[in-house]
């Protein structure tokens, strides 16, 4: 492969240097204009250098499910635990694949980790629930009465009281919609009972729960139980919302709060599991003009859906409502009219993004995938920036080494080396800049290993060449000739060893996870740079240089002087040894 | 850098040299018995493994404790229930790491140990891995070694030839034997960093040996249209004519490295910035011995049983026996062989045939310093 396409014949740079590197000059100022105008001055810094949180999850294969972990699921699940984090009022956290099984979850600095931790880590298990009482979210509903539409009005997803007009309920598939009215009056009339006995006495009065053991009518000490937590729940609280649903069964009752946490419920015994929902989308209803959200269940879940709709839309409500709820959390409650079976709308005063995350949540239930933390890393802002400060400081030493390395054995060429690890830095600093804002790149400490170890891979491109030149003139040659022709055998090297580098880093980046993917990206980005670098910038100005007094001449200083090198007068004959076909053959 | 580069100039021209292909057979012995203290080291000893591959957890904290290191480790013991391992840090701070927790309980552990030592929760980085989490980076990093070798054979057998590929992927794994057999000697601890500085060894190490054998591919074109040179003896002056770029490289490379070792050891006691650059130390080095030492005489050796090749060196060691019967001088041969040279010079594609024939017609031997 050695052989460069693009590269330019032995002698052809000698005429234009000029135009190689007006282009790498324009590729540096228009990336340093882009980062400017872009307003990301600095690498988006990683965890590990800025500080905060840094959770790996691993999806778990499930029994039975071989192709459970694929692109669809994860990128669902991704957008999922997206949502949960940013729920918290995390603004700026991450989350993204890696590799094919593992999820990445970065929550910057700031943000209460441990509660995001608890929110990331479970799985999206998606349920339809009766519910057998509605109240509103604080923890004595006595009192706090204003049901009127804070039942779930303002929660996007769900339905809203307008869906229940006769309009809606003639539509031919016939939409299960939930009215605030409706359940605010049902909350309004519990309050006016004793406040204790309305929950069991709902739950004994629902038929939807005759199948439910622990809610059979007398009270046993399980329904006590819920109805105390019942009473107890504090929706308004995030903490508390998110722990309503903790660790409950599917086949028991339980309670649950709105998503928006102005609403609570008492659920009975899932009835349908979001394994049962085939598919869900949201759609643009051309006619009424609104969004809705429409699934498709599968066969069993079919069959359960129309058992449970012919059960509900007997009911008052609010136990004619059911609760869709998600990971414990009642996202949405619709009335149920009518029975149901094999697709379903739920319509409401959707927004054209409150459908879609409806749709989403009830596709993720759909596909629930149950993940493990692998690794939780917590870095405090002092330590990210210690490390940082490290790297930088590892990076300027091992600079300024090579510098003094290249100085004492290069002399003149060395100053060449040093524009050329200028114009590399440059053209590294200023993507790695964009790449953030571009494609979420974050410097993190690997990277920033990279980034320092590959100032000895792109130093090599310029000994590589220098030596070649060395060797040009100690055959006889001035050093005009022996830039050029020093070049494409220099070129040809550069390329081959570079393409393995390149190689390596690819490899890495495309089998590893984590912080070794950091890594294998700058090393690759580095080398590719390196190439540009050498062509455009290195090979156009040595030929400038080479036109100059002090390096064309020979001077002691200049790391080109021929008696230095050993080169054997008279000069009109190159001795060289036969077999090395020394000169390039391209030429 | 005039001594040195007066050097380079004469190992250019094959006036000095170092016979790396005569000599092979001591450089084997010595690696086959380094490779062989590494599997021994490594079987007698075994690697230790961080916490990244057994799980557990590391504590950091960013400021001086209140407690002294053997309390902070009685303390971490105590909370964990498991042995802890408590290192003072550069800063001041303490490095508490405990194996086989799970990230549930270490949550625990946190706490207790911020109130134990007495620095806030957000003060104490945190580092919980999960058991399965090391299986995970070591099973990657496997599969990457993997496709990485079979890609470079690949490439290297349609770039070069299959016998440097071969003779590559040997420098290689002796290079990553010797890492890993130097990790479990001195028992440094292995983590991801670990395996980052190792994978990058790979591309670093066939970097080194690729020029190399860009150079033996053009030194020895045309090969068998010339009976002055054996295989070997080319290869030991793109050796030798390389060197001076070898070195280079390695010391440029290493410049960086050393900077980072010093700054992750020196000033952060332990962390990813020591376990990279300390790997990648160690590879460094033994990639620049091994594509010198091993890679490059392994092309030789391989070469030389082919037929072609083998004829070559009998017809050529048959000259220079009748050369040497006759007691040509030294000196007419090489002025001779500047005449060729600068035919050699104008001539390009068809050149080596050219010479071959003129040499055949003057029927010189060599001289037996240029050899080299």
């Amino acid at each position: 492969m050695a052989a460069p396409k693009k590269g330019r014949g032995s002698t052809g740079g000698q005429g234009r240097p000029g135009r190689a590197l007006v282009l790498i000059l324009i590729a540096m100022v228009a990336l340093t204009g882009g980062m400017f105008l872009s307003g990301h001055t600095t690498p988006r810094l990683g965890i590990d250098l800025a500080g905060g949180t840094s959770i790996t999850l691993k999806a778990k294969s499930q029994p039975g499910k071989p192709d459970a972990i694929n692109e669809t699921n994860m990128n669902t699940a991704v957008s999922i635990i997206e949502r949960r984090v940013n729920g918290l009022g995390v603004s700026e956290a991450e989350v993204q694949t890696q590799g094919a099984s593992n999820i990445i979850v970065n929550i910057p600095k700031g943000t209460n980790s441990a509660q995001a931790r608890e929110q990331v880590g479970t799985t999206a298990q998606l349920y339809f629930r009766p519910v057998l009482t509605v109240t509103g979210g604080e923890p004595t509903p006595e009192g706090s009465a204003s049901p009127s539409a804070s039942g779930s009005g303002k929660a996007s997803a769900t339905p809203s009281a307008k869906a229940t007009d006769p309009e809606t309920a003639s539509d031919p598939k016939t939409t299960p919609s939930a009215s605030a009215t409706t359940q605010g009056r049902a909350v309004t009339d519990g309050l006016k009972k004793d406040e204790t006995p309305t929950p069991s006495a709902s739950t004994s009065g629902a038929p939807a729960s005759s199948d439910a053991p622990a809610a059979t009518g007398k009270p046993d000490p399980a329904t006590a139980a819920l109805e105390k937590k019942f009473t107890a729940l504090d929706c308004t609280d995030p903490a508390a919302r998110a722990k309503a649903g903790d660790g409950v069964k599917p086949e028991e009752p339980t309670v649950a709060c709105g998503s928006e946490g102005d609403a609570k419920y008492l659920l009975g015994p899932a009835e349908v599991s979001g394994t049962d929902v085939d598919d869900a989308k949201a759609q643009f209803d051309q006619q009424r003009g609104i969004w809705l959200v429409s699934m498709e269940f599968t066969d069993k879940g079919s069959k359960k859906f129309q058992t449970i709709t012919k059960k509900l839309s007997s009911q008052q409500s609010p136990q004619n409502q059911f609760a869709i709820s998600l990971d414990g959390e009642v996202v949405s409650a619709p009335q149920v009219n009518e029975t149901l079976s094999g697709s379903a709308e739920i319509s409401g005063s959707f927004t054209q993004q409150s459908a879609e995350d409806l749709a989403n949540v009830l596709s993720y239930g759909a596909l629930p995938l149950s993940f493990s933390e692998d690794t939780v890393t917590t870095v405090t802002a002092a330590l990210g920036g210690e490390q940082l400060e490290a790297g930088l400081i590892a990076g300027a030493i091992g600079l300024a080494l090579v510098v003094i390395y290249l100085v004492a054995y290069y002399r003149g060429l060395a100053l060449i080396a040093l524009l050329s690890l200028l114009a590399s830095g440059i053209l590294t600093y200023t993507i790695m800049a964009l790449l953030g804002p571009a494609i979420g790149f974050a410097l993190n400490l690997p990277a920033v290993c990279g980034a320092i170890v590959a100032i000895g891979i792109t130093a090599d491109s310029f000994i590589v060449y220098f030596e070649r030149i060395r060797d040009e003139i100690r055959e006889g040659r001035t050093l005009r000739p022996a830039v050029e022709r020093a070049w494409p055998r220099a070129r040809r090297t550069i390329l081959v060893s570079d393409f393995v580098s390149f190689l390596a880093a690819a490899v890495l980046f495309l089998v590893t996870v984590g912080k070794v993917q950091g890594f294998a990206f700058t090393l690759g980005l580095t080398t590719l740079l390196d190439v540009v670098v050498v062509f455009l910038f290195t090979k156009p100005v040595m030929t400038l240089m080479a036109r100059t007094k002090f390096f064309g001449s020979g001077h002691p200083w200049s790391g080109l002087d021929p008696k230095r090198l050993g080169a054997k007068p008279p000069l009109r004959r190159s001795r060289r040894v036969t077999a090395r076909t020394d000169h390039p053959k391209e030429a | 850098m005039s001594r040195l580069g007066n050097l380079g100039a004469r190992l250019y021209r094959g006036e000095v040299g170092y016979d790396f292909i005569g000599k092979r057979k001591i450089w084997y012995g010595v690696s086959i018995l380094i490779t062989i203290t590494a599997i021994l080291g490594l079987a007698v000893s075994g690697l230790n493994m961080g916490i990244e591959f057994k799980g557990g957890a590391v504590f950091t904290t960013d400021t001086k404790a209140k407690v002294s290191v053997s309390q902070a480790q009685e303390d971490a013991a105590t909370a964990s229930g498991h042995e802890a391992i408590v290192q003072e840090l550069g800063n001041g701070g303490l490095r508490i790491q405990i194996t086989e927790v799970d990230t549930q309980k270490a949550d625990q552990i946190k706490a207790q140990l911020s109130e134990d030592l007495g620095i806030p929760e957000a003060k104490i980085n945190a580092d919980l891995v999960g058991p399965s989490w090391g299986e995970q980076i070591a099973n990657k990093a496997w599969a990457g070694l993997g496709i990485f070798m079979v890609l470079v054979v690949v490439y290297l057998a349609i770039a070069f030839e299959w016998r440097m590929a071969v003779a590559a992927l040997i420098a290689l794994i002796h290079d990553i034997t010797i890492t890993v057999g130097v990790y479990a000697l001195v028992g440094f601890e292995v983590t991801p960093g670990t395996v980052i500085g190792l994978l990058t060894i790979l591309g670093y190490s066939l970097y080194d040996t690729v020029v190399v054998f860009d150079s033996l591919k053009e030194g020895t074109k045309g090969i068998t249209k010339q009976t002055r040179w054996t295989y070997s003896e080319i290869a030991n002056r793109s050796i030798n004519g390389t060197l001076v770029r070898s070195i280079n490289t390695t010391v440029v490379a290493l410049l960086p490295v050393a900077g980072l070792l010093f700054i992750g050891g020196g000033v952060l006691g332990a962390g990813m910035l020591n376990d990279i650059s300390l790997s990648l130390f160690v590879g460094l080095a033994a990639g620049a011995y091994s594509s010198i030492f091993i890679a490059t005489p392994l092309v030789a050796d391989l070469k030389e049983r082919e037929p072609q090749i083998k004829a070559l060196k009998k017809r050529i060691l048959a000259k220079r026996a009748a050369a040497a019967a006759k007691g040509e001088s030294v000196e007419d041969e090489r002025d001779d062989r500047d005449d060729l040279d600068g035919d050699y010079d104008e001539d390009t594609q068809h050149a080596g045939a050219v010479v071959g024939q003129r040499r055949q017609t003057g029927g010189h031997g060599r001289t037996p310093r240029n050899r080299r």
